[in-house]
């Protein structure tokens, strides 16, 4: 619910009205380095908004930000942290560049893109969007995005101009027993790549559908970039997680053991899974970067989309 | 009544605990254990990782913390994963990554505890799976079985355990039998020299069949002893006279484990009482509930008295909770939805029980063990004659004084 003085937001103690105001007293007492201003941001969770509704969330977004850099302006507590300012606009590319052209009039450490989280079609939808955004946006600043997790989703970001990203994913591959095993070593040829998955790409196959998990009563598909340990093939394979890994989980126990850890339930199977796919997952942040550095991107969108189901 | 004792069991069982010092006025002992996978030092606390898990913990932070030895369940994993995975893996030492050593129980326990779902003859206990319905037969020899393929270092006979709140014909018979399922045990045993199996005292709190026992069991030659049937529902009164008689009874160079025990106060009494070794999920478990071990009792985290306290559980504790967090940020955690604080109180709860161990150890090496009890009870209750009535008569039995 967002109205011009606020927005509601649910928390573990109930429904909170969060105003400008209250928004910015909290800021003062978390000291953060950066952080995301208060926007309108209900149109991405609603089917279809009327433009009359979106152009609002940009007005309103808009006016949270001017007020929140006022707000900052007076706060001594507050001059050591940098504001992301929000780009709202729904799907109305009018709007949306608006936003953007807006946003950026003001001394904003960087941008970060609302909406555009969703399923995988709806990323596809939007691509056009997202471009035309950020080519209004200042190329000294930062550009981030939140919801997009999946690696072949994170690629069509960054060839769009995003710089960070801000995703549950790895906890939600986690949360449903997965590993992340998805090869991003664009430096090796097909056959080694194959032996370092351990036969992942035959793994790929056999996972014929997309399986529909509800967990923690979110509805999250299992996607061809992990291995679901849960799955009676995992119970005596004495191999890691990924070989050549050097998380905690893979120098130090077997997909049989996590196996084990997931059917019985226990705590530990979590906190072993997270550290794995925490590594994995910066590994291939980490590989992006290099690509970019050496013009190699082509390639390492070639060998993710490969494994993309 | 005795069964008959094979070629194998006459022969000298292996002496794995060396006494490095005894209270002078107590039964305390300290001492080391010898074991293959390496040394411990008694009287020590036991943590329970049931599943070949420390309930959330990494086999990293439990060795960091100083545990040198654990408890697997046999029932348990004998279900899942079946012990033939398991010594695939290279046992269970190899299949939890767990460099240290590991007892395990035989699965008698939870014909108590899951009674329900279990029936007792003389060959064996008959259970119901909980999972799919299966029916399994524990006998003695399956037991051990089971146990040489998870590759313990310390293993547990089959015991006919009977709830302490049964009285009656039921508790003789328990006894006479877990006399025979221990020959049966001994006689199945294929890795005598790798594994250490341990007898268990059984008679419930009648005194002449716990004698009975004791007299029958200490005839065989096993590495070592545990006291059984106690640390159920029974009257503390019975319980502390049901131990003193069994250490009174026992070798004294041979160590004593005494099952199921972990509450603080009864850990520092039945040191008194001559025991070594100890397990009990109660630290472990009461973490999960957000209770944190102190030496004053135990501070429930969960309480708005926490809210914003900023000081750690126990500024005196080496645990990695105590160096990095506050009750404060426990709280909160505690609120929120995710399980991270019951990682960190497990950790520290864990550190409480093996640090009070370590430090009963060294009083009882630097000759002031009683002075460490008074110490003790002082700070539990505020006062040593504060202290329950059943420890204080436990004490005096063997010449302690609170007060």
């Amino acid at each position: 619910i967002v109205c011009w003085q606020s927005v509601s937001v649910w928390s573990v103690a109930g429904r909170v009205e969060m105003t400008v105001s209250k928004f910015m007293a909290i800021q003062q007492a978390l000291q953060p380095d950066w952080f995301q201003c208060l926007s309108d941001g209900e149109v991405s969770c609603k089917e279809a908004a009327s433009i009359k509704r979106v152009r609002k969330s940009v007005d309103r977004s808009l006016l949270f930000l001017d007020n929140c850099l006022r707000l900052q302006e007076e706060s001594e507590v507050l001059q050591k942290s940098v504001i992301i300012g929000v780009i709202e606009g729904g799907d109305v590319m009018e709007e949306r560049l608006r936003s953007a052209r807006e946003t950026a009039k003001r001394p904003v450490g960087g941008f970060l893109l609302d909406g555009f989280q969703g399923n995988p079609t709806t990323l596809e939808t939007r691509l056009c969007l997202l471009s035309s955004v950020t080519a209004e946006l200042p190329e000294d600043k930062p550009r981030l995005i939140s919801g997009i997790g999946r690696p072949d989703e994170v690629l069509k970001c960054i060839e769009r101009g995003v710089d960070l990203f801000e995703s549950f994913f790895p906890y939600q591959v986690t949360e449903r027993g997965g590993a992340l095993t998805f090869s991003f070593d664009y430096q090796l040829n097909p056959e080694e790549m194959l032996l370092q998955q351990n036969g992942t790409q035959e793994e790929i196959k056999c996972v014929d559908q997309i399986k529909k998990m509800e967990i923690t009563g979110c509805n999250q598909e299992i996607t061809s970039f992990e291995i679901n340990l849960k799955e009676k093939m995992y119970q005596e394979d004495f191999n890691p997680l990924v070989r050549g890994c050097s998380c905690y989980c893979c120098k130090n126990h077997t997909r049989a053991y996590l196996h084990h850890l997931l059917v019985t339930n226990e705590l530990l199977a979590g906190v072993l899974l997270m550290m794995h796919n925490f590594e994995h997952y910066f590994g291939f942040f980490h590989s992006i970067r290099e690509a970019l550095k050496h013009d190699k991107l082509a390639q390492l969108k070639e060998l993710i989309h490969r494994q993309a189901s | 009544m005795a069964g008959v004792a094979t070629q194998a069991s006459l022969e000298s069982a292996p002496r794995i605990m060396r006494l490095v010092a005894e209270c002078s006025r107590s039964r305390a002992r300290a001492g080391e254990l010898r074991l293959p996978h390496g040394t411990v030092a008694t009287p020590v606390f036991m943590p329970v990782g049931t599943q070949a898990t420390m309930k959330g913990i990494t086999t990293e932070q439990l060795d960091a913390l100083g545990c040198r030895i654990c408890l697997g369940n046999t029932y348990h994993l004998g279900l899942r994963p079946g012990p033939e995975l398991i010594q695939k893996a290279n046992g269970l030492h190899g299949f939890m990554n767990w460099p240290h050593n590991l007892l395990t129980d035989s699965g008698g326990f939870q014909m108590v505890s899951l009674v329900s779902l279990s029936e007792v003859t003389e060959e064996g206990v008959r259970f119901r799976s909980p999972y799919d319905g299966s029916e399994t037969l524990l006998s003695p020899e399956k037991s051990v079985q089971i146990q040489n393929a998870l590759g313990s270092d310390i293993i547990m006979q089959l015991d006919d355990v009977v709830s302490s709140t049964v009285t009656g014909p039921r508790v003789e018979e328990a006894m006479y039998r877990s006399i025979r399922w221990l020959d049966r045990c001994i006689a199945a045993h294929q890795r005598p020299d790798k594994q250490n199996l341990f007898a268990i005292i059984q008679g419930g709190l009648d005194a002449d069949l716990r004698a009975t026992c004791l007299e029958e069991m200490t005839k065989r030659d096993v590495p070592g002893f545990a006291i059984g049937g106690l640390s159920g529902g029974e009257s503390k009164s019975q319980f502390w006279r049901m131990v003193a008689l069994s250490t009174s009874r026992l070798p004294k160079d041979k160590p004593r484990y005494l099952m199921g025990v972990g509450y603080a106060t009864d850990l520092v009494v039945c040191v008194a009482l001559g025991c070594d070794m100890f397990d009990c999920v109660f630290p472990t478990r009461t973490a999960r509930f957000g209770s944190a071990l102190v030496p004053t009792g135990n501070l429930q985290l969960r309480k708005k008295v926490f809210e914003k306290d900023f000081g750690p559980i126990n500024p005196e504790c080496t645990c990695p909770t105590c160096q990095k967090h506050s009750r404060a940020f426990l709280h909160a955690l505690l609120h929120s939805d995710n399980t991270a604080a019951l990682h960190h109180l497990t950790v520290h709860n864990i550190a409480y029980q093996l640090q009070l161990m370590s430090a009963v150890r060294t009083s009882i090496v630097e000759k002031r063990f009683p002075d460490f009890v008074r110490d003790f009870m002082g700070t539990m209750y505020g006062d040593p004659t504060l202290c329950p009535t059943w420890a204080t008569d436990a004490l005096a039995s063997v010449g302690i004084t609170l007060g």
